[in-house]
């Protein structure tokens, strides 16, 4: 039985594989809706995601299987102070399969050592959120045809963005990548992503403050927003929460077949102008996010 | 160097990064242990500037010094009989190091669910990393 607690848990060819199968399900969903018939996948969500829990429950139900859970701490044993690890050894004895979402960091880990069923890290706090990643990675493959050869660039809040981390590492891992880290000097990219995953594996990097020059060098550009709970002065948010704003002007020196990501929900830094371009698919990007769900819940119970 | 005697049987832990001995004094539970200790902080080093060293008079079996390595990577540990020093050991890297070192980071689940054993395994064995094994934070020495 396998978990996926953090994106590197799958090595470079069974990531491939997931994709693959996501792939297949795009090309013939049909073909897929009734394979998890049966079986139940818990939604245990210590803190409220909506977006992200709408996608499990999609995933499965798209699979033909069945949802129950939890959507807040408040509304669970966790309230009565019962551990994770308890919630899980009985979790386990109703659902097939779950994914957690919790605001502490490893809170999933935790949940892994003691169940019984295959345990989806569906984000906790900062740290690790597998399944943003694999959909960052699947729209690429699917909307690029590869995910090798490509310059990627990062704009926005680049100190705290976990998403944007987690995609580096995996990113990093496939050939001839370069990036492009577009952010203010107090929001560049951790030291240790520098040193750790950039330098070590001698990675082709710059980084600049200027999102125009950029553009024209990119094909991917992933946007992130500045979020207010990273700060802890409001003057500092203010003074950098706009400080990128993606508009038609700047499209217009992308590259025609330049592609912009988005994790969503998006605030200032696109401007709603931009939606309407072909280039733009960060709403496509939740759309991949039901599918590779779909693939992953598939490939952890083992119905291939 | 100042030299606070010799000891006849014991360990001499030496090359600590200087301010780090109360730290190791306090892990190897010392102040529990009936076992005269020296300690002698900032000394001058030739090679470090300055450092902490800790005298031990006691026998080997009444120390845990796997753990030493997880503090500090750095130290040498100096086993004395009959007072001389018969080996100089570097100390051991554990790759799995349980219920010793806590996990400060405040987002951890660990410091929120406090049954859970901390851990913490040995990630970058050329600079003596460790991280949490729940939020892979590393452990700060200083
Ligand atoms: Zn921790």
């Amino acid at each position: 039985m396998k978990h996926i607690i953090s994106p590197t848990d799958l090595t470079v060819s069974e990531l491939n594989e997931l994709l693959d199968l996501s792939e297949e399900i795009i090309a013939n969903p049909r073909k897929f809706s009734d394979v998890c018939r049966g079986k139940k996948l818990a939604t245990l969500f210590y803190e409220p995601s909506t977006r992200t829990r709408l996608s499990f429950e999609a995933a499965m139900l798209n699979l033909g299987g069945s949802v129950l859970g939890f959507s807040s701490a408040d509304s669970s044993s966790a309230a009565k102070g019962e551990s994770v690890a308890d919630t899980i050894r009985v979790v386990s004895s109703y659902a097939d399969i779950c994914a957690i979402r919790h605001p502490k960091e490893g809170a999933p880990y935790v949940a892994s050592l003691y169940s019984s069923i295959p345990v989806i890290n569906a984000g906790d706090g900062g740290h690790n959120h597998p399944t943003q990643t694999f959909t960052d990675l699947l729209t690429i493959k699917n909307l690029k045809g590869r995910l090798n050869n490509l310059c990627v660039g990062f704009c926005g809040d680049l100190k705290f963005g976990r998403t944007v981390h987690s995609l580096i590492n995996a990113l990093a891992r496939y050939e001839n990548i370069s990036f492009i880290l577009i952010s203010p000097e107090e929001l560049r990219v951790p030291e240790y992503i520098r040193k750790e995953v950039l330098e070590a594996n001698n990675i082709q990097f710059e980084e600049t403050t200027s999102l125009e020059n950029a553009m024209p060098k990119l094909d991917i550009l992933y946007m992130t927003r500045v979020q207010r709970e990273r700060f802890f002065n409001e003057e500092d948010y203010i003074r950098l929460k706009d400080i990128y704003i993606l508009d038609e002007k700047k499209m217009a020196a992308a590259r025609t077949d330049m592609l912009v990501l988005h994790p969503l929900p998006r605030v200032n830094e696109i401007a709603t102008e931009v939606d309407s371009d072909p280039r733009a698919v960060y709403f496509k990007q939740a759309q991949y996010g039901v599918y590779v769900r779909m693939a992953l819940i598939m490939k952890l119970l083992e119905i291939v | 160097m100042l030299n606070i005697g010799v000891i006849n049987q014991g360990i001499v832990i030496d090359h600590i990064q200087a301010g780090g001995a109360m730290k190791i004094y306090h892990y190897l539970d010392l102040e529990n242990k009936d076992v005269s200790v020296a300690i002698i902080k900032n000394a001058k080093s030739n090679k470090m500037g300055k450092k902490d060293i800790i005298k031990i008079e006691a026998t080997l079996e009444d120390l845990d010094l796997d753990i030493l390595g997880a503090l500090d990577h750095k130290l040498t540990i100096n086993i004395i009989e009959n007072g001389v020093i018969i080996e100089k050991r570097n100390p051991k890297l554990p790759e799995i190091v349980n219920n010793v070192l806590k996990c400060k980071n405040p987002r951890c689940i660990t410091s929120v669910e406090q049954g859970l054993p901390h851990s913490f395994k040995l990630t970058d064995r050329v600079n003596g990393v460790y991280r949490c094994v729940y939020c892979e934070q590393s452990f700060d020495r200083r």
